[in-house]
């Protein structure tokens, strides 16, 4: 789903559009293929944990052709034009953070988060607003870990000052 | 007790000094984030709900009333200053709204959507204290097919009902229920799509879903359409204060709002902004002054305006009394309500009426906190509003992922709100809804218990569900509500159907 779209002005067949009706088709394979095991594990009832889950699994392969159709014929809405670069940062962004939350405590990892997504819109000045965000961040996690006690990983710099 | 005696009791406990607080902190927070552009009331309760997590029940709901009111406050505020409505229910709102800010009329409009909220809410909170004993006795009737049969039935409405495609809207609906199934079933005690992962044995948290679908999905989106010039904010030029003639023509705009937007709130059939749209087309038609819609007529602010809170205080009934989430908001809120182990429902007035009436008598006082509160700090919305959207996004995001690390500070946590953020980044692209994945998600697992007891009682036989009148009954407007708006977007009337879209409130 992830692939660039182009914008059409004839109804033709939507080719990023295809990718979903396979998507769902296959989710709707994971969910029967994952719920075999227990089928057999519960023959005693005519309605088990597998039930709702093979329903489901119709419903997506039903939606799924519906949508290969619906992109077949081109009936989904137009896309505007998608900038990859912006969206790289972003997820750079949240990547950073989650890698660096262990290791590097709260402050640091969502400074980064915080720094990236600012590049992302725009504020390029990297080794200005990394120093930015982690200042922030640390006030955020002084009142909300500190305040309202929620637990938030510390690192070397929060164990600098408490 | 009498309602009235239970709702003595529920003002008491809100007019608690501790309550009190929470409640202005609930208001000043909820209006200070509803405020921000693109962010709805949805995830204006998905962001705030962190901060809840460590008071009391009493308190955290309290707070959280504080919060929904506060948040559809902001987002009215945010629609007629910027005229870029974060959120579907605000869009009538900026029509006229708008307009009357670039005529410098933008006090009075402030103004009219302020004490329109306000008299709307009062008598909206005031129905639903009156109305909900009445259902939660119906309720009590409701056996585990009626259930099943009215959750259907919130399910078409909440996905396929409104918007611009009956397929897009159920597929939402169905990647909901996709992620409904991973964890350990309720009844069985069996896995289901773990793989084996400890992490996902307890299913996918509401909140991480919300917040990763609406803060990352919405900032990915804004940031994927490139460089924008930036919005242009209205200055609130002259008096706040409404004059006589204002006045005269906002009053009966706001009450056929209210009157209007109660009853679809309290249906089950999805979010605010319905109410606001037939608001805004029976002012329009009632008007005496129809030269102004379209630059800036007050009624077209106030009717709608009150339309869209009194649906507000609607969909908190069937939300309370039957534990029925039909918007987004009112899903979060349920998962709120869960992480104290509560259930909403009919037993829940029985069980800790404090609470519910305590709840309801605080929005009461949430609601008058925002009238007092929001005039005289408009110019401080204002300062929020023209925040440049670098900042505005990379704090978001902070506080996004903050909720998530503060409910689980597990990097699987945050990677399963990287991946649904793709995937509502994936979704707004292609133009799918992203209010029914929520709702699927939470009421999901609540469909299939109650299924699973009905067919457990009727012995696996799969006509018992229809074969009482109540889930009949049900069981056929559901079933409208699918095919009535197909064949209207087939004959092509879709674009009244579009506009009505259900998409984030």
């Amino acid at each position: 789903m992830s692939e660039v779209p182009s914008s059409r002005k004839t109804r033709r067949p939507d080719r990023a559009a295809f990718i979903i009706a396979p998507a769902l088709i296959a989710a709707a394979a994971v969910i029967w293929w994952d719920v075999a095991r227990l089928a057999t594990t519960s023959t005693y009832a005519p309605i088990g944990p597998a039930t709702v889950p093979h329903w489901v699994a119709i419903g997506l392969v039903i939606l799924g052709v519906w949508s290969g159709f619906e992109a077949w014929r081109g009936d989904f809405p137009k896309r505007e034009a998608v900038a990859i670069g912006p969206v790289v940062w972003l997820v750079a962004g949240l990547a950073a953070q989650m890698l660096l939350l262990r290791p590097a405590g709260f402050s640091v990892a969502t400074g980064m988060l915080f720094a990236l997504t600012a590049c992302g819109f725009g504020r390029r000045k990297l080794w200005a607003t990394i120093p930015v965000g982690i200042v922030l961040s640390f006030i955020v996690w002084v009142i909300f870990a500190k305040l309202l006690q929620l637990s938030l990983p510390a690192g070397p710099l929060e164990h600098l000052f408490f | 007790m009498s309602t009235f005696e239970f709702f003595l009791q529920g003002l008491s406990v809100a007019a608690q000094p501790m309550n009190l607080l929470y409640a202005l902190i609930g208001v000043t927070l909820g209006t200070a984030v509803g405020v921000l552009p693109g962010i709805g009331p949805a995830l204006t309760v998905a962001l705030l709900l962190p901060v809840t997590y460590k008071l009391d029940p009493a308190g955290s709901l309290i707070m959280f009333a504080g919060i929904y009111y506060g948040g559809m406050y902001g987002g009215s505020t945010a629609s007629i200053l910027l005229n870029t409505p974060g959120e579907s229910a605000s869009i009538v709102t900026a029509l006229e709204g708008n307009k009357m800010a670039r005529a410098g009329r933008g006090g009075p409009a402030l103004a009219t959507a302020a004490i329109g909220s306000f008299v709307a809410g009062l008598i909206a909170t005031l129905a639903l204290a009156f109305i909900a004993p009445f259902i939660v006795k119906l309720a009590l009737v409701f056996g585990p097919r009626e259930y099943f049969a009215l959750m259907v039935l919130a399910f078409v409405t909440v996905s396929s009902a409104f918007g611009d495609s009956t397929l897009r809207g159920l597929t939402s609906l169905f990647v909901g229920l996709t992620l409904a199934i991973i964890g350990i079933d309720q009844l069985s005690g069996q896995t289901r799509l773990s793989f084996g992962i400890p992490d996902l044995l307890d299913g996918v948290e509401v909140t991480t879903l919300a917040v990763a679908m609406f803060a990352i999905g919405e900032s990915l989106y804004i940031a994927s359409k490139g460089d924008s010039e930036p919005d242009k904010i209205e200055a609130v030029k002259g008096s706040v204060w409404m004059n006589a003639a204002d006045w005269a023509r906002s009053w009966k705009p706001w009450l056929r709002g209210t009157v209007i937007g109660f009853p679809i709130g309290a249906m089950p059939a999805g979010g605010a902004e319905i109410g606001t749209f037939l608001s805004y087309a029976a002012e329009k038609r009632l008007t005496k002054h129809p030269e102004e819609f379209g630059n800036g007529a007050i009624e077209g602010v106030a009717g709608p305006e009150a339309a869209n809170n009194a649906s507000a205080a609607g969909t908190l009934v069937p939300l309370l009394t039957l534990g029925l989430p039909t918007s987004a908001t009112a899903a979060i809120m349920l998962a709120g309500f869960q992480q104290y182990g509560l259930q909403p429902g009919p037993l829940l007035f029985a069980s800790n009426p404090q609470l519910v009436w305590g709840l309801i008598a605080s929005l009461l006082i949430a609601n008058f906190m925002l009238l007092v509160l929001n005039l005289p700090l408009i110019g401080l919305w204002v300062r929020l509003l023209s925040i440049p959207k670098p900042w505005l996004y990379a704090g978001i995001l902070v506080f996004a992922t903050l909720g998530t690390i503060g409910a689980n500070p597990s990097v699987f946590e945050l990677g399963m709100l990287l991946a649904f953020g793709l995937l509502g980044f994936a979704m707004r692209i292609f133009g799918y809804p992203i209010a029914p994945v929520v709702v699927g998600l939470i009421l999901g697992p609540m469909a299939e218990q109650q299924l699973r007891r009905a067919l457990a009682i009727s012995q696996g036989d799969v006509t018992a569900l229809v074969m009482s009148p109540i889930a009949a009954l049900l069981f056929v407007l559901a079933l409208l509500a699918i095919i009535v708006p197909l064949i209207l977007r087939a004959r092509g009337k879709g674009e009244v159907l579009s506009q009505l879209a259900a998409n984030e409130d």
